[in-house]
């Protein structure tokens, strides 16, 4: 089990410091796949390369099955060749004066193993990425697709305690992508790795991860499973990085039994509350498109769903959904639609979205976004 | 997990001098030690009194009185000053009209353009300047020479012994330096915006003007800077052209002050004091300038060729510039060296002559007694040289370019001192401080290593740093993470990928090793002479054809050497590409 406690780090560049990691802390049991997520410049490359040990943290703690590889307490500081992870690097680092077998025997080579069993070894795990023709291959002349599985054999061959991976699919086009983003999962519960994956992809971390991080301006801001951190945001930033949304201003009024009612632009909208919501407190409701329910006439209206009106005011054809822009008094609420909706512009529609699916997160939460903003232009943020 | 790989973790308290540290703190100490204290004596020794049996030195000003305040000395900084201008100027002007033919517009045979950047490394400067006597002398000229036959009159047309004659050689010889720096400069600039120019309607002399140039300007006063700075520190030239003739600049008077006797060391620190501020003036300039370039920065980084400027008619003109540029510089240079080496005694081309050519200057040469230990002792410093260069360059670069260490753009600024080192002023720093450090060394070939060691540093640094930034980080990273030490990754990674621009700056160390006059006329002894020192001395004899067979095999010998720079520089490079 990996686990990371109050990790600081900071750069010294010239004047204030850059802090590029304030108070990390995460634990990652055995055999899991761990996955920080955020933006460019949110400091989770920082983050994993203070466990690499490529970059030395300010503070904090840092240990991998009961051995500490960081203590800033005890002054310990384990190089990063003596911690035995494998990494593999956004630009693969593949050694081009090597071929393919010699960047893979070079980690048991500088564990001084003898020959016949390197050979083995390469092979075996050279098999595991099916690369096992390419063994005397320039690592030079590889395709995107196959220095990347060069680079995860490379970090497998050691057979690591941990495994890094720092964005290793985002070099490779759309389609390879999701490829080797199925084999990178297949080959993780396969060998049940230990695993701490970065990326600035929301699908990548969902569709791979055990539990995700995500990561804003150096903080952790929210941990949990995929789902949780796609279904029930419990910060304004997460709901709006991960997968589109809409963001509704709103005022709540009651709180009982695990729902609230928010006064709203769009009305009384009951919703679920996130942690820290209390009455009278400014929040916005996040509703994810996909949970906008359109009909054309009135719908029967369920115990626990919000109904209102609008208007259709744009539509965008996508093959297998469509992308309507209803407009409600103010407001412009973006929902995603089976393509065999035909409303044209200009016609009425209703909206229904289910309670549980609406949920209220505190506006004070995160320290950027002020609240009068958001009441003030009281429109819906539509993202991406 | 297996055990055979899990590495026991070390006691992570257990102190330990790593192998890193050590080597880091050597580099250091060896780059100072090169680089900072010879200056130091240099500077202690120009307030000092020569030294005789009876009386001991003291200390005093009067060097610095006599470098400043001597009714000579305004002659002798306008001497030094308009030389130096005079060349870099003259320098500057042909190497950017030539940069911009090449580069610009479609003036034909272009290809022969690019031989031209090995010319000042295969024609020593002291060849060069010797051809131009042999050329251009009022005496033995054969310019001179031919034009009286041809126009049956005394008159003396050209005289090589003259400042005018002096910039003109040194001029000549730096220009395809102008050239290249030029050419790089023309090289780095976004096409698009002279394309722009020419859309909105400026003819192809309006762009070349109002947008090439004033582009092009930035790079243009620092190459004059670089050309300005290489002109004062000259030797040959001034030795050659300047002396028998009574036109002093700094280097010929250091080296007369040391050559007379009693020598005076004092009376040349102090020149060379003066010599070296004005050289570190030059190069802080013209890295100030750089710095502030930067807004200019024209770099694209798109792969994509200029397009040429389609001259017409005039590329018949520009392709016939470019001829005579190179029969001026490379043929008739060449030409002359090997017309008076296939002669007995020196004389001017004739009917007459012609029946005279023999070979034995080359059987004179060959058999002369210190050859053998003369090129031998070339080679042996040429190879030393640029192997410690090279390896000491590569951990420097290493540590400048990788390391977070503290103080380390000092060590790059330390190790690139040197470049304000005229050669001459390095010769008599070095001189001076093995004499009162007494080593052992101060008369052996030892001396003359750690004089081109100290001296050639900065280009092996300049190898090695632009290599060195092309390595992502991450490949050294992924060899730590894959357990690899720091000593392991350094040799398994770093110098293997390196190697390329190692090799390359291993032989252009090497050649200007064997060229190098300034630095060893101060060092050598007998038995330690080096091939340049011998055509010098063969000058001084007044042997001039065995002068010329040396030359011409020299010549030979080094055009070798760069065609194997070239043959290396492009397998390698297309097997890394």
């Amino acid at each position: 089990m990996l686990s990371v406690r109050a990790l600081f780090t900071e750069y010294g560049t010239k004047g204030a410091p850059v802090k590029a990691a304030q108070n990390v802390a995460f634990e990652v049991p055995r055999g899991k796949l761990f996955t920080l997520l955020g933006p460019s410049g949110c400091g989770k490359t920082t983050t994993l390369r203070s466990i690499a040990g490529l970059e030395k943290p300010t503070s904090g703690e840092i240990e991998i099955d009961g051995r500490l590889v960081y203590s800033s307490a005890k002054g310990i500081f384990v190089a990063p060749n003596k911690r035995n992870f494998g990494m593999v690097f956004q630009s693969y680092a593949i050694w081009p004066h090597m071929n393919v077998f010699q960047n893979v025997a070079f980690p048991l080579e500088v564990r001084r193993l003898g020959k016949k069993q390197i050979r083995d070894k390469v092979m075996q795990v050279l098999h595991a990425v099916a690369l096992d023709e390419l063994v005397e291959r320039d690592a030079t002349k590889l395709s995107g697709g196959q220095q990347q599985r060069l680079a995860l054999a490379r970090a497998l061959v050691m057979e690591p305690q941990l495994l890094l991976l720092d964005e290793p699919l985002s070099n490779l086009d759309a389609k390879l992508r999701d490829r080797m983003r199925f084999e990178l999962k297949r080959l993780q519960r396969e060998l049940s790795l230990t695993t701490v994956y970065v990326t600035h992809d929301q699908n990548e971390a969902l569709a791979l991860s055990h539990e995700i991080a995500v990561m804003n301006e150096g903080k952790v801001v929210q941990i949990g499973t995929p789902r949780a951190i796609y279904e029930r945001p419990r910060d304004r930033f997460v709901a709006d990085f991960v997968g589109d949304t809409n963001l509704i201003a709103g005022t709540v009024g009651a709180l009982a039994d695990g729902r609230c009612v928010v006064r709203s632009a769009l009305g009384d909208i009951s919703a679920l509350p996130a942690e820290g919501v209390s009455k009278d407190a400014d929040v916005v409701i996040s509703i994810r498109p996909e949970d906008v329910e359109l009909c054309e006439g009135e719908p029967q209206r369920g115990n626990d769903d919000n109904v209102c009106r609008g208007t259709v005011t744009g539509r965008d054809f996508l093959g297998d959904y469509m992308d309507f822009h209803v407009t409600v008094g103010d407001l412009v609420v973006l929902a995603k639609a089976h393509p065999s909706l035909r409303t044209p512009t200009g016609d009425p529609i209703y909206l229904k979205m289910k309670a549980e699916k609406c949920v209220a997160i505190p506006v004070s939460r995160h320290p950027h976004s002020k609240p009068a903003p958001v009441a003030a232009d009281a429109t819906v943020r539509l993202n991406k | 997990m297996s055990d055979v790989l899990v590495m026991a973790p070390r006691p992570a308290f257990a102190p330990r001098l790593e192998l890193k540290t050590v080597v880091i703190g050597l580099c250091v100490a060896l780059v100072a030690w090169l680089a900072l204290v010879p200056l130091v004596f240099l500077l202690w020794q120009s307030f000092l009194t020569p030294q005789t049996a009876s009386v001991a030195s003291r200390y005093t000003l009067e060097n610095y009185w006599a470098a400043y305040f001597r009714s000579e000395t305004a002659e002798l900084f306008l001497n030094s000053v308009e030389f130096a201008s005079g060349s870099a100027l003259l320098a500057l002007i042909l190497g950017t009209g030539l940069a911009w033919m090449n580069e610009r517009t479609n003036t034909p045979c272009k290809a022969l353009f690019f031989a031209l950047a090995i010319i000042p490394l295969v024609i020593p400067g002291v060849l060069f300047t010797v051809s131009w006597i042999m050329l251009a002398s009022p005496k033995i000229g054969l310019i001179n020479l031919a034009l009286q036959k041809l126009l049956h009159r005394d008159t003396v047309f050209l005289d090589i012994y003259s400042m005018a004659g002096m910039i003109w050689v040194d001029g000549l010889h730096y220009s395809p330096m102008a050239f290249l720096l030029m050419t790089a400069a023309f090289r780095s600039m976004d096409p698009s915006l002279e394309e722009q120019a020419a859309m909105s309607g400026a003819s192809m002399l309006q762009t070349a003007r109002r947008i090439t140039l004033k582009l092009a300007w930035p790079a243009a006063v620092g190459s004059l800077l670089i050309l300005f700075v290489r002109a004062i520190e000259s030797f040959e030239v001034p030795a050659l052209l300047g002396l028998p003739v009574g036109i002093h600049v700094y280097t010929s008077s250091i080296y007369q002050a040391i050559h007379q006797y009693p020598s005076e060391v004092g009376l040349a620190s102090a020149y060379a004091v003066t010599l070296l501020l004005l050289t570190s003036i030059g190069i802080y300039a013209q890295s100030r300038l750089s710095q502030q370039g930067s807004r200019y920065a024209t770099v694209t980084g798109k792969g994509f060729r200029p397009r040429t400027i389609d001259l017409g008619r005039w590329r018949y003109l520009t392709a016939a510039i470019f001829i005579v540029y190179f029969i001026v510089i490379v043929l008739l240079p060449f030409l002359v060296l090997v017309w008076s080496s296939l002669q007995r005694f020196y004389s001017a081309p004739s009917w007459q002559a012609l029946r005279r050519v023999s070979l034995d200057s080359y059987r004179a040469v060959l058999d002369y007694p210190q050859f053998g230990q003369t090129v031998w002792n070339s080679m042996v410093l040429a190879v030393s040289t640029a192997a410690a260069i090279m390896l000491l360059s590569a951990v420097i670069s290493w540590i400048v370019v990788r390391t977070k260490l503290r103080g380390r753009w000092l060590l790059d600024n330390i190790a690139s001192l040197p470049l304000v080192f005229p050669g001459l002023v390095l010769g008599l720093a070095i001189m001076v401080c093995y004499l009162t450090v007494d080593i052992g060394i101060y008369g052996t070939l030892w001396i003359m290593f750690i004089a081109y060691v100290t001296r050639f540093l900065p280009y092996g640094m300049r190898y090695n740093s632009s290599a060195m930034l092309q390595i992502h980080k991450e490949l050294e990273e992924s060899a730590a993470m894959s357990g690899a030490s720091w000593s392991m990754t350094f040799r398994r990674v770093i110098l293997p990928l390196l190697k390329p621009g190692l090799l390359a700056g291993f032989i252009y160390v090497m050649i200007v090793s064997i060229r190098e006059l300034a630095s060893s006329i101060l060092l050598y002894s007998p038995g330690t002479e080096v091939v340049s020192i011998m055509i010098w001395e063969l000058w001084q004899n007044g042997q001039y054809v065995e002068l010329s067979a040396l030359g011409v095999m020299l010549i030979i010998a080094l055009f070798c050497l760069v065609l194997l720079a070239q043959l290396l520089g492009r397998r390698f490079g297309i097997a890394e590409a």
